[in-house]
């Protein structure tokens, strides 16, 4: 946001302005600031049979630290979000690169429509589907056998940490190929012959040029990948049959399972500590990286 | 500008995003209960299951209920959103917008649990109003993104000429901004409406013991015998989500070309 001259308060501009903004504000600060801030209370209070106790404490996130099977599932989250992260986006700049160099421009609508399609349809169904596809019984083995090129069916596809990534580097890849699209559409094409006058080759061109001005396309797409990834629910349960559970269906089993706000506070405030560092961590590595190539 | 390798590419992963989805109208139709290959024969019995069962209606009753509810609420909020932000200059106005536009960086499962906690905590029964609260919280961003282009897109000088001409704020706004967004208004409802209807997360948790359409959705997976039904549903849910998005996308289209702007970019 560029910031306005007429900054006070009393300003008929900042006036109406702040009117207008008045009611989501307000939405947002009743219900997620508020619930934020509980979430946050909840976890430096102690669990009781009815709800919680009013006694400070910093148990529940040395139970959450010390006990291994946190650590595991948040490994496991970090992991599994890292690989879809990093096979999305990956899989998903030569198509945006595609979209927006060599399509027509009068065709480029016609592709993004045909990229974002699949995602508007029902996130469930979509999920169950990878599962029917990857499982043993499931297309591709009995579709495979009953061409005759397997006997057995492959093992190595079912419900393991292998199809997770898979499904959710499906669900996930519009997000991954706009945000790229949209800077790549910005760079100025003369910029690219300047480039191939002065002798660089169209691969040189492509490294020195156009990848560190699309970066921070990449950035947003890592980011919008990476974040709800971490915290995917759905996935794990349908696919891993409950037997890969990830951080967000520990959250659950506290919250709601075994009832304890505290503990499940503390797991949900980590999680998001954690989820905020990386991404301040990558968002610096990259400032690094494109500073480095500005020589 | 010729790139064979990349277009095989790009047509390639498209059918990679198409898999599944190709996969449902060939299950849905296919005589036998187990998903697998090979084919058994054409049928349109599970299409006749899944109609003639209540529970799909009663959850279908529910979805459309707050899917239409969420939609209306978040596109108005998107609208003061988007308006204040594009027109006005406003203190904390960073802050401000980046609370409205959190949820869309925020896991849901984050949303969920946080809204739970507290409305237990106070002591309101979940119900399809709760979900509601949820759903509106997670696709107001969404309204406002779109609304924000479509303000944008506007030509200042339209709305100072009708200043000039004696119209007042509130008449300008009706008269001049209104139709002119309008595009904006009915595709961000569209998508609000799609995402609330997809929802599964906070309908899940929220909904006390009220079914939608995402949950029973999820609840019919758990019986192999009633997966061919489902994805009968599901094929009838795609053919309306494609529709409801191509009209969603020739309203942004007629909107930005009736703004003057051109639909396709490309700096040169």
């Amino acid at each position: 946001m560029a910031q306005g001259t007429a900054r006070s308060v009393a300003s008929p501009e900042a006036r109406s302005g702040l009117f207008l903004i008045a009611p989501p504000a307000f939405y947002a600060i009743l219900l997620l600031g508020a619930p934020m801030a509980t979430i946050v209370l909840f976890s430096f209070l102690t669990d009781a049979q009815s709800g919680v106790e009013w006694t400070p404490t910093l148990a529940n996130y040395y139970e959450v630290l010390t006990e291994p099977v946190y650590r595991a599932l948040m490994l496991r989250s970090l992991m599994v979000a890292a690989a879809v992260t990093l096979i999305t986006v990956l899989l998903a700049y030569p198509v945006a690169y595609f979209v927006s160099f060599h399509v027509r421009p009068d065709r480029k609508s016609l592709w993004l429509f045909l990229i974002t399609i699949p995602f508007w349809t029902s996130y469930i169904i979509r999920v169950f589907l990878w599962k029917v596809i990857l499982g043993y019984n499931g297309v591709i083995n009995s579709g495979l056998m009953s061409v005759g090129i397997i006997d057995e069916p492959l093992q190595a596809i079912n419900y393991n940490v292998g199809a997770l990534v898979m499904t959710l580097a499906h669900a996930y890849a519009p997000f991954a190929i706009l945000p790229i699209f949209v800077v790549l559409e910005k760079i100025d094409r003369s910029l690219l012959e300047a480039g191939q006058d002065l002798g660089e080759g169209k691969f040189r061109t492509f490294l020195r040029v156009t990848l560190p001005l699309s970066m921070a396309g990449v950035v947003a797409a890592v980011l919008i990948v990476f974040i709800p990834t971490i915290g995917d629910y759905v996935t794990p349960n349908l696919i891993g049959g409950g037997k890969l559970p990830m951080i967000a269906n520990m959250m659950e089993a506290k919250m709601l399972g075994q009832d304890n706000r505290p503990v499940g506070s503390a797991i949900v405030v980590m999680a998001m500590l954690i989820v905020a560092l990386i991404s301040i961590a990558f968002l610096v590595l990259n400032r690094r990286y494109l500073r480095g190539n500005q020589r | 500008m010729k790139a064979p390798g990349l277009r095989a590419y790009a047509i390639f992963y498209l059918l990679f995003l198409y898999a599944p989805i190709l996969l449902l109208p060939i299950f849905a139709f296919n005589d036998a209960v187990v998903i697998a290959f090979p084919l058994e024969g054409f049928t349109t019995r599970w299409f006749v299951e899944m109609w003639e069962d209540p529970q799909l209606w009663n959850a279908l009753q529910n979805s459309l209920i707050i899917s239409t509810v969420v939609a209306s609420i978040a596109t108005l909020l998107g609208l003061f959103a988007a308006r204040a932000s594009t027109r006005y200059r406003f203190p904390a106005q960073t802050s401000i917008l980046g609370l409205i536009m959190l949820p869309l960086v925020l896991p849901e499962i984050v949303v969920a649990m946080s809204l739970i906690v507290v409305l237990v905590a106070i002591g309101i029964p979940l119900s399809i109003f709760t979900i509601i609260l949820g759903h509106v919280l997670i696709t107001t961003p969404f309204a406002v993104t779109i609304l924000s282009s479509a303000f944008q897109t506007l030509d200042r000088s339209l709305e100072e000429a009708a200043y000039d001409l004696g119209e007042s704020a509130a008449s300008t706004f009706r008269l001049i901004i209104l139709p002119l967004v309008m595009p904006g208004i009915i595709s961000s409802f569209l998508i609000c409406f799609i995402i609330s209807l997809d929802e599964y997360i906070i309908a899940s948790f929220l909904g006390g013991t009220q079914p939608v359409l995402s949950t029973y959705i999820f609840g019919q997976f758990r019986f192999p015998a009633k997966v061919p039904a489902v994805l009968a549903l599901g094929t009838i849910l795609v053919l309306i989500s494609i529709i409801l998005l191509a009209f969603a996308e020739y309203m942004r289209r007629r909107g930005i070309a009736k703004a003057g702007g051109n639909t396709s970019g490309g700096a040169r």
